[in-house]
């Protein structure tokens, strides 16, 4: 059961302004989507998940990093990137005051 | 002016060399095509204004070569390509159809894009998309719906619709797309042409607007098999900007003349138009007159693999989205104050399947909830990875139809989001999984006056996109 409350405190969470009207379509929507994938807990019941933990060789799945070090001119791509901000302030993006 | 309509990536490059016609004649012919058509399909967002003179480089490269040998052509070089919304492209704009990028210009290059401008490669326009990707039909563009070139009552398909329908109704002669659970291939099968989704990987995708990351990949769309061969030579490969890319790990692979093709059959069971399901049959058939062994494959947990997608693919949407916050790019909404202005921009400019995906996103992963969803997803992926794995021991292919329906029409699916969702039923899996896998024409079914496309899905183990094409031309073969 997904409830308007869940709703508003989901579009908080993920800081998206949600109409009034339209939080109860979406309401409905994400409970019939839930109710869909809640099938999966029926897939993790089966036994094999037990053999699963055996089977994960450690080190198959790994982070790549790079070497640690310059990677580029420091500044090369300031002004590049800061064309795009909406508001800036000299190399600053300006934003309003958090507290 | 030039018959576009036959032409592939190798009997253009033909045609350059002998000078039957130059690069700008060509684009040219396609940039004909576009202003005649695209009115009524909308495959593109913008066409760009320097398309010849891209062109116009093309054809000085080719003619120094003529002179001096120099040998850098390519067989792209001079061929154009629609590009969609979400590849960037230095200096242009990559808006991903949303409004919340809608100026946004590239300040660099993706990956695939450098390797195709290297490559000779002339960029036609941007197209039309759901936005950022989310949806399969590009009624989620924030800039209206792709139509359908064989039918424009229907949908083109999505994500990639629009660049799908731009080299099916001749406004290009190839096209790139992204897939994260079908965007590429889903499409190719509702317009009728050949799409590609590589090994998880195996492309960059540096310079591509994230949707679900561990599941997204660029892909090449064309009109024969080998045009896609062609175009994902020419974009694989490790890159130093892309963790998850790399080489082929494997040692050179085998051709087998004869394939064992794979059809999961118990997974065919329901939800799947009858004509559809007579013609996948039907190829089948000739594939195994043509010498190939077919065998019933059992992939145990992949009923299971809509609902994990339809978790992962959210979770992952509802982190890569944090990015728009109307600060460092893109659109700005101005509030009260700095939540104000979170709240404000993303509330307005993300359209209603973005906010829908983040909101579910938001819930998979949130405390009390993580577990049961994105925890039990995760791990239920890991079986479906199992299953495949253990199939791949006996086939050298699995096979299935792209979609279980043709194109449905404009608006016959926005109401219902599930129903959208369910269409995408066959392609989740290879993303899941990571493994390659390509759509290809397999023939028509009528619907009202019209004959709509339909397409054979190919997957094959990591890295053997070698069978993908191999089997791809087979099903041409036999069509």
């Amino acid at each position: 059961m997904i409830t308007i409350e869940d709703i508003q405190k989901l579009s908080e969470l993920s800081r998206i302004k949600i109409a009034p009207e339209e939080q109860e379509s979406l309401r409905s929507e994400i409970e019939s989507i839930l109710g869909y994938v809640d099938q999966i807990k029926k897939a993790t019941q089966v036994s094999v998940v037990v053999d699963l933990s055996k089977k994960t060789i450690a080190g198959e799945l790994r982070n790549v990093l790079r070497d640690d070090g310059e990677s580029h001119v420091p500044s090369e791509f300031t002004e590049k990137i800061l064309s795009s901000a909406p508001v800036r302030d000299g190399n600053y993006l300006k934003v309003k005051k958090i507290m | 002016m030039i018959d576009v309509s036959k032409l592939t990536i190798e009997s253009a490059h033909d045609h350059l060399m002998k000078g039957d016609f130059t690069a700008v004649e060509l684009t040219q012919t396609y940039l004909d095509i576009i202003a005649q058509k695209d009115s009524e399909i909308n495959a593109y967002r913008e066409v760009f204004a320097d398309a010849l003179e891209q062109a116009q480089k093309a054809d000085e490269r080719i003619k120094l070569n003529k002179i001096e040998k120099t040998n850098n052509l390519t067989l792209l070089t001079g061929i154009p390509f629609a590009m969609k919304d979400n590849i960037l492209i230095e200096g242009r704009i990559a808006g991903a159809s949303s409004k919340i990028l809608e100026n946004y210009k590239a300040s660099y290059d993706a990956t695939v894009t450098r390797k195709l401008k290297d490559a000779g490669a002339v960029f036609i326009g941007r197209t039309n998309m759901d936005e950022f990707a989310m949806g399969g039909s590009t009624e989620n563009s924030a800039y209206g719906v792709t139509r359908n070139p064989v039918d424009p009552t229907r949908v083109s398909g999505g994500s990639s619709g629009g660049s799908v329908a731009a080299v099916a109704m001749d406004g290009a002669l190839v096209a790139l797309g992204t897939d994260t659970g079908g965007s590429v291939r889903q499409p190719s099968s509702f317009c009728g042409v050949v799409g590609l989704k590589p090994t998880y990987g195996a492309v960059s995708r540096y310079g591509l607007i994230a949707m679900g990351s561990s599941l997204d990949q660029a892909g090449p769309i064309a009109k024969t098999v080998v045009d896609t061969e062609i175009i994902f030579n020419a974009i694989k490969g490790k890159d130093r900007y892309d963790s998850t890319s790399m080489d082929s790990p494997l040692e050179k692979n085998v051709k087998k003349e004869k394939l064992t093709i794979g059809v999961p059959r118990h997974f065919m069971q329901k939800g799947i138009d009858a004509d559809v399901l007579a013609n996948f049959e039907e190829t089948l058939k000739k594939l195994e007159e043509a010498g190939h062994t077919i065998v019933d494959v059992s992939l145990p947990n992949i009923d299971y693999s809509l609902a994990v997608y339809y978790i992962l693919m959210p979770a992952e949407v509802s982190s890569n989205m944090a990015r728009f916050d109307g600060m460092k790019y893109g659109a700005h909404a101005d509030g009260k104050n700095l939540l104000e202005d979170y709240l404000l921009t993303r509330g307005q400019f993300f359209g209603k399947e973005v906010r829908r995906r983040i909101i579910l996103g938001t819930y998979v992963l949130s405390t009390g909830y993580y577990d049961a969803y994105y925890g039990k997803a995760r791990m239920t992926q890991d079986l479906l990875r199992q299953d495949f794995a253990e199939a791949f021991k006996t086939v050298d292919a699995i096979v299935t139809p792209t979609s279980p329906t043709p194109a449905f029409k404009v608006g016959e699916k926005t109401s219902d989001p599930l129903s959208m969702y369910l269409a995408d039923i066959f392609t989740v899996t290879a993303n899941l999984v990571g493994v390659p896998a390509i759509s290809v024409p397999c023939g028509f079914v009528p619907r009202g006056e019209k004959e709509l496309p339909l397409g054979f899905q190919i997957m094959a183990s990591h890295f053997r996109e070698d069978i993908v094409f191999q089997l791809g031309k087979a099903v041409e073969g036999v069509r």
